[in-house]
Formats: structure tokens, C-alpha cells, sequence
């Protein structure tokens, strides 16, 4: 019995040690504290594309030097930063001041309440001249509540580049607006032209910011749509159809190796290793493509995004600043967009890293800028067009129900876009037909679109 | 959310009314020190699926912060009603036994080689563990890239070597995307396989196993009668640890295919569910299905256990 | 592979040692087969990107330590100190706070054991059993109303969480060994409970505890999907770091290699140094 007396404090001594333990580690989580830094910092989360890496490592010596405010930055790839931003957002966890969104989200998010107003700093800070920014990037951003919600830091269309070289020793012209079926008939002709290289580059990847943009520019220019303007989903179309089946067998017979798992990133590296003679795709690759150290540099031609039944088809995109609401640092945080999207740091990375590497496609004045025409020459101009022409109303050949170009700009779009991605992903590797990929598409589409029907 | 065990229960009641209190004492003081642990089990566990489980009977969609409300059994029979849960439930389970049964064969076969004494043994056993070390999203990022990559993996360059310049160049994620999946994960898993297995070999008792080679019993026969079934629960055991590991497995699938071309288990669709579709709800429904087979399965393999860790219950 | 399944036949014949010979061979090229995705990625990380894009692999192409300059942020990117610190954070306190958790209810579960100590045993199992992505949510939910979103002791309380079972069961198979005749024994000589602890229990748990802390340590640093989820700027973990290196700034094929590298070099220089340990974890102390 003695030692058990004994030992009964003693166990309970330990229990409360373990947990003052716990405690305590709460206690100092509590003081180490989350949320975005005060005082003179900000958290910025970003997507990792080669524009935000260039800024990351320029803020430190500029903006902050200038500015004293430190900004921390969460750099993630594409799909990793949707779902990251998505979640902090949508808690409003206020673990980031600043995050890249796109015009897809802005309107999404703004009506939620989960964005900072842009309008008063706009209107005080009159050096970074709003009027500057490109109109359709202002509309895009631009919520329902006629409030400005987002900057752009760069703003892209999708255009079709090609290699001059090559198809010029084939003794093939590309014409200065083609068709798909043009574009197709070259794909066939290019396609092993040199060892190693493919007719055309296409997206396959899953993701709705992957595959599904170019396909849905392709399914507009087709006749085709997600949705009629009553909200009947369409993906089972005649035109629907017939534009994927035509991507996907492109893509298949004269596109790259791996497709189903090539985005953006792999396509960029095919065209900058040539290993492909076509790509169409974001005008901002162009700024890859063309920078110094890039081997294809100077070999490229661009022309405007390929049509069928409609006049233009290129894609309408931007990633821009957003603040978060529960933001306490609002204010910093302007003044770092107010840099990041200013017209000096387009001069600050043209003269330190390169005119071609200028996050442009959003300000009219970048394409006055003498050393930008001068580098960026052989495709400036025919961003810019497709920029000015994007009409994310109407981009197809009948009314829709809801704006958006290569999305359908309603919060369910994400996990639609994602699902039927993977159908087609699955079709591009051969597993599926188009048939198939389309009939389980059309029924994810009918549960979107019963949710509006009627509204 | 607790596993109603099968195995031993001790009886517990009637013991002698006269030294209940004291009793009672050292019946706390026994417990005591277990107590810390039971419940920071608990709260950190079990609570959040309680949460789980309330959260699961809304109606509660991220991008709809104001529409939140009660929905009763409704994301019950969305979930059960759509194909893709069934169809990651079947990938799961594809995906678990492939991984396991595969690795255990390699681990078996290994564990038997290096069993003898060679030169070099402890040198090729460093070898064989060194893909168990490899953290789990890097050996998923070296798969991907660095070895299924179809322009400029190795797997491609080696066939491109022997081959010459007309030799074939699958595109492997696309055109075996669970394969892919699963051939990294047997190339981290079979290690382990093989480490648990060993120790299991080289505790066999030699004298049993001189005594069987004096009685002229050949290799097959010694193998048959004398290391399968004193490997039993060495097989068991690794194949219970494998399982728990590679149901909840997400880093390989998230890396290698984002969970496309079919190869979308569990833990993946429901990751999707958060954080694509934002259905909250709908995504803790899930999720308690999940919990209540994985229970179902638990049980199951909890009895499976027992009879392995029967000797030191009896002890 | 038919081959393999006999166990090593020691007649001395010359078959036998033909037989042994191949056996050896056979094993070693296995070896080298499992190891050799491994070496790939270290010859890959010293080759500069566009050598390790090539098809044919070029093998002999100049070295180059570039990747690994990348990697440390030396060009002006991100340094992954902080990440590589706050994993080494996550890790250990995580494996101290689970042993100073794990040892006592291993005692109430093997040395004294409570009634029904089996069923306590088969609790704290069944759930590693449970699918952790469910309980994300409300753990996110709970850590941003609390402050513990993007701060690494989130992490330390449920790592501890997770490998709490493991360490238990460990624990407790290691601490059975301990013969009870010994504890009585001392106990009649008069022996108090530290005493006992510290001269009988002690030489006989130490190396269990040494494994079970190893274990713990590997699975904390490798956890991705609540490091993923809960933190942020401040508390990012070395294999979270490692997925930003997945770029679309063309070639990344030796960064990821060396990054890869760099961050498994913890696990794999303790895993190496201590194979039994490593061994007796895996196996939840059931191999000795």
C-alpha cells in the first residue's frame, strides 16, 4: 500500500507536467502568432511563373529599400496556389495581405466580400495612372458592384506561334490570320521536319487552367458552347464535339510526346528546346521564347489566335494583385502593387533583366516604350490586338449565360472545368474516345447548370 | 470513432467489495500514467471528426459563405450517388493491394537473398534501403520527371541507348498512369517489405533447420514447412503496416497524375472535393464514409493483429 | 526469380557454390537496381539543366555545382533555411513531445498494466487506421480561430498525434521484455521505483526508445499534406519547399534533383547510421 500512496502523486505530477507542456506550446503558438506580419511586412503568395520568380528576387533591393516594408513571399505552381488561395481566402485566415489572382476569381471573390476595394488608393495614387491599364483589363476586374478590385500585374491573350525557320524550309507560309484546319494541314507537314520535333504543341494536362483553356477557345471559334443562355448545358453539342474531337486528334497525331501530362511549363520547354514547330498558347511565352539565352530567339513568327466561325478566338487572362479583406495591412499592401504593377518597374526589369522579359500586356504605354518595341518587336503588337479584342461577353457565336472566354465565369467552374479535364486528359492519352470524355462531361455540366436554370 | 476490439478481454467485475476504495486508488494510479497520452489521442484525433461528422449534414459550399444551412442526409446521397467516390474506392483498393502484394513478394524474395552470407551483404543491404529514405514527395518528383519524363527521362534514354534512334518511347504516365503510381511506390515500399521480413529470417531458429537438412528435407521443403509458417506474422504484420501507409497514400498520386487518367484514390478525391469543388459538406460526408469503412476494415485487421501479437498478449 | 525463393543450401558441393555465387550476383543486382534511380538523381543534380535534359542521358556530360547554388538561394531566390529549419523543429520537438507521451502509457500498458490494456493497445492503432484527410477541415478551422494557422507548433501537436500509436506499440513491445520476476525482485530487495526504473527498465528500453524516436523523426519530416494545408509563410517545412521548385521556368530537372537531395539528406544519413533501429521501428518493436 506504501508504494502505491506514493506513487499516485507522483503519476499525477506527471500528467500535470505534460500538461503544463501542452499548454505552454500553445501559450507560445499563441504568442508566435499567424496571420499576415505587422508592422512594415507583407505576405505575399504567388504563382511560381517565371514573371513573379523575377519579381521575388527584385524586391528585396527596390521596394523594400524604398519602402522599408518587407515582404514575405509564398511562391507555389499553378495548381497548388489556386487551391492554397482558394482556402485562405474563402476562411478569410488573412495569412496573406496579397495574392495573385485572376480575372476569373476577382469578380467570384469581390462578391463574396473577401477582397479589399482598390478604388481610394487608385484615386490618390495618381502616379500609377489607372487610365494607363488596358480597358479590358480594367472590365475584367471590375466587380459586379461596379468596384475596382484587382491590378493586373501582366495580362496575356493566346496566340499561335511558329517557328519561321522551319516552315520556311518546307517551303510552307503561315497565313496572317489562319484557320485551325490551316494550322492542322501545317501540323501534318512540319511534323518531324527535324529530328526529334512534333508538328504542334498542345495543352493536355488536367486542370481547368490547363487543357480546358485553349480546348474551350478552340470550342468557341467552333460554334460551341458550355452552356446556351438558359443554362442547358451544351458540352454534348454537334460543335462541341467536333471542336475537342478535331483538338484531341491534332494533338494526338502531330502534337507532343506525353501530352496528357503537358501544361504551360513542358510546352514552353519543347518550344524553347525545339522539339516542336507549333504552340499555341499564352501570349506571355512569347517573352520566354524571346529572352536572352533562349535558342529559339529570333526564330519565331505570331500570328493572332486560329478561328472558324468566329472573327477572333484568343483567350482573355490576367494575374493580378487582389487584397485580402481580412488584410490589416491594406495600405502596404497597395503600395506594393502600386510598384509591382507601376510603369517603373517595367523599366526596372527591362533594363536589369531584359525588355522581352517585361511583365507586359497590360498598360497601353508599354507599347511606346522604345527599347520594349525594339526587343519585343515580332510579337508586341499582336498581343496587344488580341488583348483589345478579347470580348469575355460574347466570345463565341451565341449569347452566354455568364462572361468568361476559356472559363465560365460562375464559382462551380473550378471543379467542372477540373472533372471534365480529366475526361479529356484521358481521351488526349488515348484511354477514352472523345465520345465518351464528353457524355460523362455533359452530365457534370447538367448538375452545374440545373443550380441556375431558372435564374 | 474508436475500434470495439475483438481479442482477450479480461474480466474485469467482481472483485472483493471489502477493498473497493483502495482498489479504486490503485486503479488510478495505474492508469495514470497512461492517461496523458489517451487523451491528447483524443482530442486530437477523434474531435476533429466529430466536427467532421456535424459539419457533414450542411449544406455548406465555400464560395456560398452566405448559404449555409442545414441539409440533413442530402450530401449523404450525393456522395453514394456518384460514380466518382465509388470509382476512387476501387482505385484505392487496386491501388493498396498492388502495392502490397507486390512488394511483399519482392520483399520475400530479396530478404531471402540477403539471408546468406555473401560478399558485399551489408553493403547491398544499404543499397536496398536507400528508396525507403528518399522522402516520399521527392522519390514521387524523381518518378515523374526525372525517370517517366518521355522526352528526357531515364527510363527513355536507356531504351533510346539500346535501341538507337528508332527505338520506342512510351509515354509511361499516360499510357499506364496507375502503374506509374504504383511502380514508385513499390520501389519505396519493397525495402521495408524486405527489412521486416529479414529480421523475421534471420530469427528462425537453425537449430530446427539443421535438424530438418540432417532428415534430408530439401530447399523447397524446408522453405514450405519451416519459414512460411514461422513467417507468418512477419508477413502479416508487414502487410497490415504497408496497407495503413498506402490507403492514405497522397503524395505519390498528387505528384505523379493530379489525380487524373483514373488513377484518383481516396484521400485524393476528397482533397479535390475541399479544395477544387469547395463542397464542405459534401467533402466531410465523404469523409465519414471513408471513416466508417476504414472502421469496417479496422476491425478486421485489428483481429488479424491479435492473433500476431497473441504471444505477448499471453505473456 | 525461381531461383531466389530457395533458401541457401550450405552442401558442400560445387553445384552449391555455383549456386551461392549466383545467388550473391543476383542479389547484388538487385541492390543496384534499387539503388540506381537514386544514384541517377545524384549524377543529375551535378549536371547543369540542359545536360540533364537530354535523350540519349548524357552520363559524362561536365559537372557542375550550379543546382546546388540555386537551390540555397545564392542567384537571389528563396533560401530554404527557414524551411529546413522549421522541418528540423517540427521533427524533434514533435519526437520529444511523443516520447514524453509514449513512455508513460507504455509503462501502464506492459510494466504495470492497466485492465483491458489490449483494448487500449488496439485504440490508439486503429486510428493511424482512419484517413487523416478527413479530419482536415476542422483542424484547419480550429487552427486559424486559434492563431495556430501557419506556426509550426500546429504541426508539432499533430505529428505527435500521428505518430503516437507507433511510438505506443513500440514502447510497449520493447518494455514487455523487461522479465517481471526482475521489477519483483527488486522490489523485495527493497529497490524504490526510481531506482528501478533508472538500473532494470532503463538498459533494456533505451534502444527501443532510440528507435521509436527515429521513427517518428523520418515520418514527421516527411509529412506533406498538413504541411501543405496549415502553414504559410513563416512555417513552411522542407518537403513543402520542395514542391515550389516545379516550375514553369523551363528546365528544372537538376534543382528538383539536388533540391530532392538535400532535403531526404537528414532522413537518409540517420536512417543509414542506424539500419536495426530503423529495422525494429518499422516493425512496431515486434522485431528485436
Amino acid at each position: 500500500m506504501r508504494t502505491q500512496s506514493r506513487r499516485a502523486p507522483r503519476a499525477s505530477l506527471a500528467v500535470a507536467a505534460v500538461g503544463t507542456l501542452i499548454t505552454s506550446l500553445a501559450a507560445c503558438s499563441g504568442a508566435g502568432g499567424s496571420g499576415a506580419g505587422g508592422g512594415d511586412s507583407i505576405n505575399v503568395l504567388m504563382v511560381n511563373n517565371p514573371q513573379m520568380v523575377e519579381l521575388q528576387k527584385l524586391t528585396a533591393d527596390n521596394f523594400t529599400k524604398e519602402t522599408g516594408i518587407k515582404v514575405s513571399f509564398t511562391v507555389l505552381p499553378e495548381n497548388d496556389v489556386r487551391d492554397k488561395i482558394s482556402q485562405d481566402f474563402a476562411n478569410q485566415a488573412g495569412q496573406y495581405d496579397v495574392a495573385t489572382l485572376s480575372n476569373y476569381e476577382i469578380p467570384i471573390y469581390a462578391k463574396n466580400g473577401w477582397l479589399h476595394s482598390l478604388d481610394s488608393y487608385v484615386k490618390s495614387d495618381t502616379a500609377f495612372d489607372q487610365d494607363d491599364i488596358l480597358t479590358p483589363m480594367t472590365q475584367a476586374l471590375t466587380a459586379e458592384d461596379g468596384k475596382l478590385y484587382g491590378e493586373p500585374f501582366y495580362g496575356e491573350s493566346s496566340f499561335l506561334m511558329y517557328r519561321k525557320d522551319v516552315l520556311e524550309k518546307a517551303g510552307l507560309t503561315m497565313p496572317g490570320k489562319p484557320t485551325w484546319q490551316q494550322v492542322a494541314d501545317i501540323a501534318a507537314k512540319v511534323d518531324e521536319a527535324e529530328a526529334d520535333m512534333k508538328g504542334i504543341c498542345l495543352r493536355g494536362l488536367p486542370g481547368w487552367g490547363e487543357v480546358m483553356a485553349p480546348l474551350t477557345t478552340v470550342v468557341n471559334t467552333y460554334g460551341g458552347t458550355w452552356f446556351d443562355k438558359d443554362w442547358k448545358a451544351q458540352v454534348d453539342s454537334k460543335e462541341f464535339k467536333a471542336a475537342t474531337r478535331f483538338y484531341v486528334d491534332l494533338v494526338r497525331k502531330h502534337g507532343e510526346a506525353g501530352a496528357a501530362q503537358s501544361g504551360y511549363a513542358e510546352c514552353l520547354n519543347n518550344m524553347t528546346q525545339g522539339k516542336t514547330a507549333m504552340w499555341y498558347d499564352a501570349t506571355a511565352g512569347a517573352g520566354s521564347l524571346e529572352a536572352s539565352g533562349s535558342p529559339v530567339k529570333g526564330k519565331i513568327g505570331y500570328v493572332p489566335a486560329p478561328v472558324e466561325k468566329t472573327d477572333s478566338s484568343g483567350w482573355l487572362y490576367t494575374w493580378a494583385w487582389g487584397v485580402q479583406k481580412a488584410s490589416k495591412n491594406a495600405e502596404n499592401a497597395w503600395k506594393f502593387i502600386s510598384w509591382a504593377s507601376g510603369k517603373d518597374y517595367e523599366k526596372l526589369v527591362g533594363e536589369t533583366i531584359g525588355w522581352a522579359n517585361v511583365p507586359a500586356g497590360k498598360r497601353a504605354s508599354t507599347y511606346d516604350i522604345p527599347e520594349y518595341r525594339k526587343e519585343a518587336g515580332a510579337f508586341a503588337d499582336v498581343t496587344r490586338d488580341a488583348i483589345a479584342g478579347a470580348k469575355p461577353e460574347d466570345p463565341g457565336v451565341q449569347p452566354r449565360p455568364a462572361p468568361g472566354i476559356q472559363f465560365v465565369g460562375i464559382p462551380e467552374f473550378t471543379d467542372l472545368g477540373t472533372k471534365v479535364s480529366q475526361e479529356i486528359s484521358s481521351a488526349i492519352a488515348g484511354r477514352q474516345s472523345v465520345d465518351s470524355a464528353l457524355k460523362k462531361a455533359q452530365e457534370f455540366a447538367e448538375t452545374v447548370g440545373k443550380k441556375y436554370e431558372g435564374s | 470513432m474508436t475500434v470495439a476490439t475483438p481479442p482477450t478481454r479480461v474480466a474485469a467485475a467482481a472483485k472483493r467489495p471489502a477493498a473497493r476504495r483502495p482498489n479504486r486508488m490503485r486503479a488510478w494510479a495505474t492508469r495514470a500514467p497512461l492517461l496523458p497520452a489517451l487523451i491528447f489521442m483524443i482530442l486530437v484525433t477523434q474531435l476533429p471528426f466529430v466536427a467532421t461528422l456535424v459539419i457533414s449534414f450542411f449544406d455548406w459550399n465555400a464560395l456560398y459563405p452566405d448559404d449555409r444551412h442545414f441539409a440533413g442526409f442530402a450530401n449523404y446521397s450525393e456522395v453514394l450517388s456518384t460514380p466518382e467516390l465509388r470509382k476512387s474506392v476501387g482505385t484505392t483498393v487496386l491501388l493498396t493491394v498492388t502495392v502490397v502484394l507486390v512488394s511483399l513478394v519482392l520483399g520475400m524474395a530479396l530478404a531471402l537473398l540477403l539471408d546468406r552470407k555473401f560478399r558485399g551483404r551489408a553493403a547491398v543491404r544499404t543499397m536496398l534501403i536507400a528508396p525507403f529514405l528518399l522522402v516520399p514527395v521527392a522519390a514521387a518528383l524523381l518518378w515523374k520527371h526525372v525517370l517517366f519524363n518521355p522526352e528526357y527521362g531515364l527510363f527513355n534514354g536507356v531504351l533510346r541507348w539500346i535501341g538507337g534512334d528508332g527505338a520506342v518511347q512510351p509515354d509511361w504516365i499516360s499510357e499506364m498512369p496507375l502503374m506509374a503510381v504504383e511502380a514508385s511506390l513499390i520501389w519505396q515500399w519493397t525495402p521495408f517489405m524486405t527489412l521486416i521480413l529479414l529480421a523475421g529470417l534471420q530469427s528462425r531458429d537453425s537449430q530446427l533447420i539443421e535438424a530438418a537438412r540432417m532428415d534430408g528435407a530439401n530447399d523447397w521443403q524446408m522453405f514450405v514447412h519451416i519459414t512460411l509458417p514461422h513467417m507468418r506474422r512477419y508477413i502479416e504484420l508487414s502487410v497490415l503496416l504497408g496497407s495503413i501507409y498506402i490507403v492514405q497514400n497522397f503524395d505519390a498520386v498528387y505528384t505523379i497524375t493530379s489525380g487524373g487518367l483514373g488513377t484518383a484514390n481516396l484521400p485524393y478525391t476528397i482533397y479535390q472535393t475541399f479544395y477544387q469543388a469547395h463542397e464542405n459538406g459534401l467533402a466531410s460526408a465523404a469523409g465519414v464514409i471513408v471513416v466508417i469503412g476504414s472502421l469496417i476494415l479496422a476491425t478486421f485487421a485489428l483481429r488479424v493483429v491479435s492473433s500476431l501479437f497473441r504471444a505477448e498478449v499471453s505473456r | 526469380m525461381t531461383a531466389v525463393t530457395t533458401t541457401a543450401p550450405r552442401r558442400p558441393m560445387l553445384r552449391g557454390r555455383f549456386q551461392g555465387a549466383a545467388l550473391g550476383m543476383t542479389a547484388w543486382l538487385a541492390g543496384l537496381l534499387f539503388v540506381l534511380p537514386l544514384l541517377w538523381m545524384v549524377l543529375t543534380s551535378f549536371h547543369s539543366e540542359s545536360d540533364a535534359a537530354t535523350n540519349p542521358p548524357s552520363i559524362a556530360a561536365s559537372l557542375t555545382l550550379d543546382s546546388y547554388r540555386g537551390f540555397f538561394g545564392v542567384d537571389g531566390g528563396a533560401s530554404p533555411w527557414p524551411a529546413l529549419i522549421n522541418s528540423m523543429t517540427a521533427s524533434v520537438a514533435s519526437t520529444l513531445l511523443t516520447l514524453v507521451l509514449a513512455l508513460p502509457a507504455a509503462y501502464a500498458l506492459s510494466i504495470r498494466p492497466v485492465k483491458k490494456w489490449t483494448d487500449v493497445m488496439f485504440f490508439f492503432l486503429s486510428t493511424k487506421m482512419l484517413p487523416l484527410v478527413a479530419g482536415l477541415l476542422p483542424i484547419y478551422l480550429f487552427a486559424k480561430n486559434t492563431g495556430l494557422l501557419d506556426n509550426v507548433w500546429a504541426l508539432v501537436i499533430l505529428y505527435t498525434a500521428m505518430n503516437l500509436p507507433i511510438a505506443v506499440w513500440m514502447m510497449q513491445s520493447f518494455l514487455s521484455e523487461v522479465p517481471a520476476a526482475i521489477i519483483e525482485a527488486a522490489q523485495i530487495d527493497g529497490a524504490k521505483l526510481p531506482t528501478i526504473l533508472w538500473r532494470v527498465v532503463a538498459p533494456i528500453a533505451l534502444p527501443g526508445i532510440a528507435a521509436t524516436a527515429l521513427i517518428c523523426f523520418i515520418f514527421s519530416w516527411n509529412e506533406l499534406l498538413f504541411a501543405r494545408v496549415l502553414t504559410g509563410v513563416v512555417a513552411e517545412t522542407a518537403p513543402v519547399f520542395l514542391t515550389s521548385f516545379i516550375t514553369s521556368q523551363g528546365l528544372f530537372l537538376a534543382k528538383v534533383c539536388a533540391a530532392s537531395l538535400v532535403i531526404s539528406l537528414p532522413v537518409l544519413a540517420a536512417g543509414f547510421a542506424a539500419q536495426d533501429k530503423l529495422v525494429q521501428g518499422l516493425s512496431l518493436g515486434a522485431v528485436k
